[in-house]
């Protein structure tokens, strides 16, 4: 099984993201973490705001997905996702910036303000926060 | 005939102009070549939301979700997409006329409108028709987040049941030379769109996570915001092909009265000098 690779696509509206061979993948669904090794049953799972870890080889890649959902077949999974990055695509300080307006927003709670919508953009800018750190 | 000072003073503006409308025609070329460039890249994301929710639609044999459901039609929600600007021939009238044409056929109080472009805004408004939303400066450039931000809108007008038909008119870019404006239903999502494409493909049974209905309810509102934000680049390609035509027939017209009038120019040039040449040979004749 080892030697077994799949194939993985990751496309966001406006670009194809990321589409090579691949050992493993490990994403966020809505039902929590989910590790893809070649050869899996087909399944169609909806993605939640995370990070996206690929591995090739000793190679380990991160990346941002923001919602979308994924497509497994045996031989590969196709992740469609509203919108990914690599680490050292985020702008940190606007990341950080949305991070203080969703906070801010959360904390007052008027009536006028979508709630779930602030709650996705704080999740959004933590989670590219986070990636950051992987930065080289 | 007009003096030559005149013809020239006309010439001189009619040259200007020309130039001004072929400066124009070569920005919408550059401009067309980009928007189209990005249609491509949409392309290979619409086309998998298509296929997954083909799939899920035909494995689940009557599967049922509101998204899917005709419902009796008591409002209709329309999305008309033109532009910020005017100068690209028939380009915004032919669009507009085309929802009008269908709108006319309904009682205008059963009507929702969501305008894109500054050009729909101002045809409708004209024409008395309130419109809920209008989205101006998008056009040229549309970026996921607004197509996401109309699709939101629309399924939320939807689910609360303010309206129970969404259409979309837009401008389909077929070539360079060819747009046709189209109209296209979003909502309910017809399924037969998606039945006849997945009779060649047979798959394996696919399990879907949390369950079919949960995905299909989360994958349809992707779907909407695809197609718009396809049609939104359609219609930017379309408006630039648009503008491309008039202002190249503009330049050439340009051309035509300048070749014209030149001819004018020296035909009084001409008359000038005889004139003046008469004069000179009458006036030493009466010298004699």
């Amino acid at each position: 099984m080892a030697e077994k690779k799949t194939l993985l696509k990751i496309i966001t509206p406006d670009r194809n993201f990321f589409d090579e061979e691949v050992d493993m993948v490990i994403f966020r669904t809505i039902q929590g973490d989910m590790g893809v090794l070649p050869g899996h049953a087909p399944l169609t799972t909806i993605l939640s705001i995370g990070i996206i870890r690929i591995k090739q080889g000793e190679e380990e890649k991160r990346a941002t997905l923001i919602g979308g959902f994924a497509e497994i077949q045996p031989d590969r999974i196709t992740i469609l996702a509203d919108a990914a990055e690599w680490p050292e695509e985020i702008d940190k300080e606007r990341a950080e910036a949305a991070k203080r307006r969703a906070e801010e927003r959360l904390a007052k709670k008027t009536e006028d303000i979508n709630v779930a919508r602030a709650e996705a953009a704080l999740k959004r800018a933590l989670v590219r926060l986070e990636l950051c750190q992987y930065r080289e | 005939m007009a003096s030559m000072r005149e013809i020239k003073r006309r010439i001189r503006s009619v040259n200007s102009t020309g130039q001004i409308t072929k400066a124009m025609k070569l920005v919408s070329t550059v401009k067309m070549q980009k928007a189209r460039k990005d249609l491509e890249s949409t392309r290979p994301f619409f086309n998998i939301v298509q296929k997954t929710i083909s799939s899920i639609v035909n494995s689940s044999k009557g599967i049922s979700h509101p998204y899917l459901e005709q419902r009796e039609v008591k409002k209709t929600l329309y999305i008309v997409m033109a532009s910020d600007r005017g100068l690209a021939g028939g380009y915004n009238n032919n669009v507009c006329k085309l929802a009008l044409k269908y709108m006319e056929e309904r009682n205008k109080a059963d009507i929702e409108l969501i305008t894109v472009g500054r050009k729909a805004k101002d045809f409708f408004e004209r024409r008395g028709y309130k419109i809920n939303k209008a989205y101006i400066k998008i056009s040229e450039e549309p970026k996921y987040s607004n197509a996401k931000e109309i699709e939101e809108n629309i399924m939320q007008l939807y689910s609360e049941g303010k309206v129970d038909e969404v259409y979309l008119v837009y401008t389909s870019f077929k070539s360079t030379i060819d747009q046709k404006p189209m109209v296209k239903k979003l909502l309910p999502v017809d399924t037969s769109d998606f039945q006849e494409e997945s009779q060649e493909q047979r798959r394996t049974l696919m399990i879907y996570e949390p369950s079919p209905e949960s995905v299909l309810e989360y994958i349809i509102p992707k779907y909407i915001a695809s197609v718009i934000y396809g049609a939104m680049f359609e219609a930017a390609a379309s408006e630039q092909g648009a503008r491309m035509t008039a202002m190249d027939s503009a330049t050439k017209n340009a051309e035509e009265i300048i070749d014209n009038l030149t001819l004018h120019f020296n035909r009084a040039r001409q008359a000038a000098i005889t004139q003046e040449i008469t004069e000179v040979v009458s006036g030493a004749e009466a010298l004699k």
